[in-house]
């Protein structure tokens, strides 16, 4: 099911490594798939890889049209199933 | 955990759910194929389809790369291990897959074979390197998210001139697969198959990007929604596939801009040309052969290509009989449509495909879903 | 005063010393580290007996009995290792009988060459635990395999305690309507072992749970409440644990998802390895599932117990001729908590 998750960069290490954190679980993971990771990106692991970074303006995009969303609803009332 | 709670917000959820109670037409119904493992596991694990309206349902497509792992090829793993005495390692998806003469790689463990469940192909590597009197065999499988990692640990491998080590390669393509379904001689034989639009894949996206998926739209009309994998994600998807529908259009649109551009990861994808090219023809489990849809290793890499190091024949493996597999992941029919599942075949002895991980349809269907049944 | 001389016998090294065959064949040097380390450490008036069983007054009530086997790898863990387990294990086996537990045995499988130094810290860890918990070792045996054939040790421990009058619980008591209490968070134990496996290494804050339970469950009993089931959440955590009480008492039940108590590291390594944490084992929690009108007394109970501070009611039993387990989950939908399918394996390709 490609098992990826978005975890932290909390440091860099040497031969393209870094270690990501999660809620507090840490994971030497290797960056030789990105390019141009810093401190503090999140980026998507996937078996011990960032996949790429996680563009943080386009999540609060999406973020926001859930909202947006859930906000013009209100008016209505809840269906029951 | 940021980036991921937030899109498992059951009160959000309750918006996007009222919205695709507005947009969805009352007098059409709407069937959309979420083509990953992924989103089928979260729309069973969060309970997402009840929380769409009865006419748009969901079918669970064959993107689960352990249930289209055909049964030949964990025979040539379960081989290698046990009549070769090679380390084996897998991720721990592959362990229980049934394979032929009842076993699995963990009963050929049980046997006494060796084999290793690993976290990274990195960790395949670091283990031949600490083993330098053991052919460590990585066996890999998986989409095009799995496919680079896979890539990186070859190169590693011939950087450090690793004589024992090697990879058994049966990483295929989601594109081929999503063909298949559009277009296989037994679509044709089953009749149409009902499909208004994709759900596409999240993270094998975030590598071979958006593009790919844009000849399914135009060719076949079918709209494409690439989603993220938490359940807000996939509502969100399922809302804009409704859309496009009653608005008549197919265009491949993006709900995982957070993590997908249309380009992919260009770095991965040049990794892989460099180690991988085209298989002509490669079975996939519930789907027969299908034509370049799976990646080999180049023969400038062939000293870690674990088929020709120890000179492996591919040996087909039929599914059973009764078996529905073949419908179910097209659509056509649904697990409780097969007279096997629940009674010959369940989670605990999967006889088809779908049953295999908990991601494939039908074991989705029976772990989560089955209290719909009764 | 005939001093008999100490001498004569060289001690055990325990610092550099190793297991070996002649630690199990029944003769001196078996004799000796029985004495220098199991007895040395275990010691109580029932050991020194030393004769083949412990001689145990036979009280008034009702006698349970209990009997674990502990395997583990790694041996030393966050937050305890084997010995702490096993004698945690089969304590908390009894107490969820709704017995008062009074003696444990054990027996040990060592293999040779495992280090002493290792089982003395394993005896002296089983040792603190029988103290704290106030239930003494009072027999025990072992025997010692040779290289390869075991997983440095192995220990099987047995436990007898006494139900008091009048009380019964049982798997099968549960009844529609009852309330399901759990008392703490779920998955910590084995997300503390799965960190330290070599394969899937990471650092965690995570430790294990395990911990002995029959005072919490005594609070929990001193309420007066009605007490149907209690039962401790191990191997298949809460998930298959609950289906098999669904089973045994032909019910149903309903859980909240986000009622369930999960530290937030043990979610975040479960994402990390496609693992649920319902399906992941406890050492340290009980479920207690009772009448729903004495629920909130159940409740307070629990959270007024240092073990029960995490306490939480997560879900009703109902009625349900199929016996599912199902879940409202927190994105609002239904499913199905099932058994657990085989191992327990991470989920990543």
């Amino acid at each position: 099911m490609c098992l990826a998750i978005p975890a932290q960069v909390i440091e860099l290490r040497d031969g393209d490594n870094a270690v990501v954190d999660l809620a507090g679980v840490r994971k030497e993971i290797s960056l030789s798939l990105v390019e141009g990771v810093q401190v503090g990106d999140y980026v998507i692991v996937h078996v011990g890889y960032a996949l790429n970074k996680l563009d943080p303006e386009e999540a609060e995009k999406t973020l926001a049209l859930f909202a947006e969303m859930g906000g013009a609803m209100v008016e209505e009332p809840p269906v029951a199933h | 955990m940021k980036y991921i709670d937030e899109f498992r917000d059951g009160e959000v959820a309750k918006g996007i759910a009222a919205a695709i109670r507005q947009e969805a037409r009352p007098d059409r119904r709407y069937h959309f194929m979420e083509f990953c493992g992924g989103h089928t596991h979260a729309i069973s694990r969060y309970g997402v389809s009840d929380l769409l309206p009865d006419n748009v349902r969901m079918i669970h497509g064959p993107g689960c790369p352990v249930c289209v792992l055909p049964i030949g090829r964990v025979d040539q793993a379960i081989k290698l291990a046990l009549e070769q005495g090679v380390t084996l390692c897998t991720y721990g998806d592959c362990l229980r897959v049934p394979a032929s003469d009842h076993l699995s790689l963990l009963k050929a463990k049980a046997k006494g074979a060796d084999i290793r469940m690993v976290y990274s192909s990195a960790d395949a590597v670091a283990l031949a390197r600490k083993h330098p009197e053991k052919q460590v065999v990585f066996f890999a499988i998986g989409f095009e998210t799995t496919t680079p990692p896979t890539a990186v640990a070859i190169k590693q491998a011939q950087a450090l001139e690793l004589p024992n080590f090697s990879v058994l390669c049966c990483h295929v393509l989601t594109p081929s697969a999503i063909s298949s379904i559009l277009e296989s001689p037994e679509v044709r034989q089953w009749g149409t198959v009902p499909l208004d639009g994709f759900v596409g894949p999240a993270h094998v996206s975030t590598i071979i990007g958006s593009r790919p998926y844009e000849f399914f739209a135009e060719e076949y009309r079918k709209p494409v929604v690439i989603a993220g994998f938490e359940p807000l994600d996939v509502m969100q998807a399922i809302r804009m596939l409704i859309r496009q529908v009653n608005e008549g259009r197919a265009e491949v649109e993006n709900e995982f801009s957070r993590a997908v551009s249309r380009e992919g990861n260009v770095k991965a994808q040049q990794l892989v040309a460099e180690v991988f090219e085209l298989r002509k023809n490669f079975e996939w489990r519930g789907l027969n052969l299908l034509p370049y849809s799976a990646l080999r290793i180049r023969k400038e890499f062939a000293a870690f290509d674990a088929e020709k190091r120890f000179g492996l024949e591919y040996q087909p493996v039929p599914d059973h009989k009764a078996c529905e597999c073949g419908a179910i992941l097209r659509g056509v029919k649904k697990p409780q449509d097969c007279k096997l599942f629940g009674t010959v075949c369940t989670p605990e002895n999967p006889v088809g495909s779908c049953m295999v991980s908990s991601e494939g349809a039908c074991a989705a269907h029976y772990t989560y879903g089955r209290y719909k049944d009764v | 005063m005939s001093e008999i001389r100490k001498g004569y016998v060289r001690p055990l090294d325990i610092k550099h010393g190793r297991v070996d065959m002649a630690h199990g064949s029944g003769g001196r040097a078996m004799a000796q580290l029985i004495e220098e380390l199991f007895a040395h450490h275990l010691g109580n008036e029932w050991l020194a007996q030393g004769d083949d069983g412990a001689v145990l007054p036979a009280g008034s009530g009702r006698l349970v009995m209990a009997t674990d086997s502990h395997v583990v790898s790694p041996l030393f863990f966050p937050g305890g290792d084997i010995g702490c387990l096993s004698v945690h294990g089969t304590i908390n086996d009894v107490a969820v009988m709704g017995a008062r537990p009074l003696w444990l045995s054990a027996g040990f499988i060592l293999e040779e060459g495992f280090l002493l130094a290792d089982l003395a810290r394993i005896v002296e860890s089983m040792a603190a635990a029988a103290r704290e918990a106030g239930v003494p070792i009072v027999t025990g045996d072992t025997k010692v395999v040779e290289r390869g054939k075991g997983d440095g040790v192995f220990i099987t421990t047995t436990g007898v305690g006494v139900l008091p009058e009048g009380r019964s619980l049982s798997g099968s008591r549960a009844r529609p309507g009852d309330a399901i209490l759990v008392s703490g968070t779920l998955g910590d134990h084995g997300m503390a072992i799965m960190a330290q496996r070599e394969s899937l290494g990471f650092e965690s804050p995570i430790v294990s749970d395990t911990a002995a339970l029959h005072g919490l469950i005594d609070a929990v009993l001193e309420t007066g409440a009605d007490i149907r089931v209690l039962r401790d959440p191990t191997r298949g955590g809460l998930a298959t644990t609950l289906n098999e009480i669904a089973r045994q008492s032909g019910v149903g039940m309903m859980l909240q998802e986000n009622a369930l108590p999960v530290k937030p590291a043990v979610a975040a390594a479960c994402e990390f390895l496609g693992l649920d944490p319902l399906y992941v084992a406890n050492e340290g929690k009980a479920i207690v599932i009772c009448a729903a009108a004495d629920a909130d007394q159940v409740l307070a109970a629990l959270r007024a117990h240092p073990l029960g501070a995490d306490a939480a009611r997560i879900g009703e039993v109902r009625e349900d001729p199929h016996h599912f387990v199902q879940m409202t989950t927190g994105f609002g939908g239904k499913r199905i908590v099932d058994w657990l399918t085989g191992e327990q394996l991470p989920r990543i390709c």
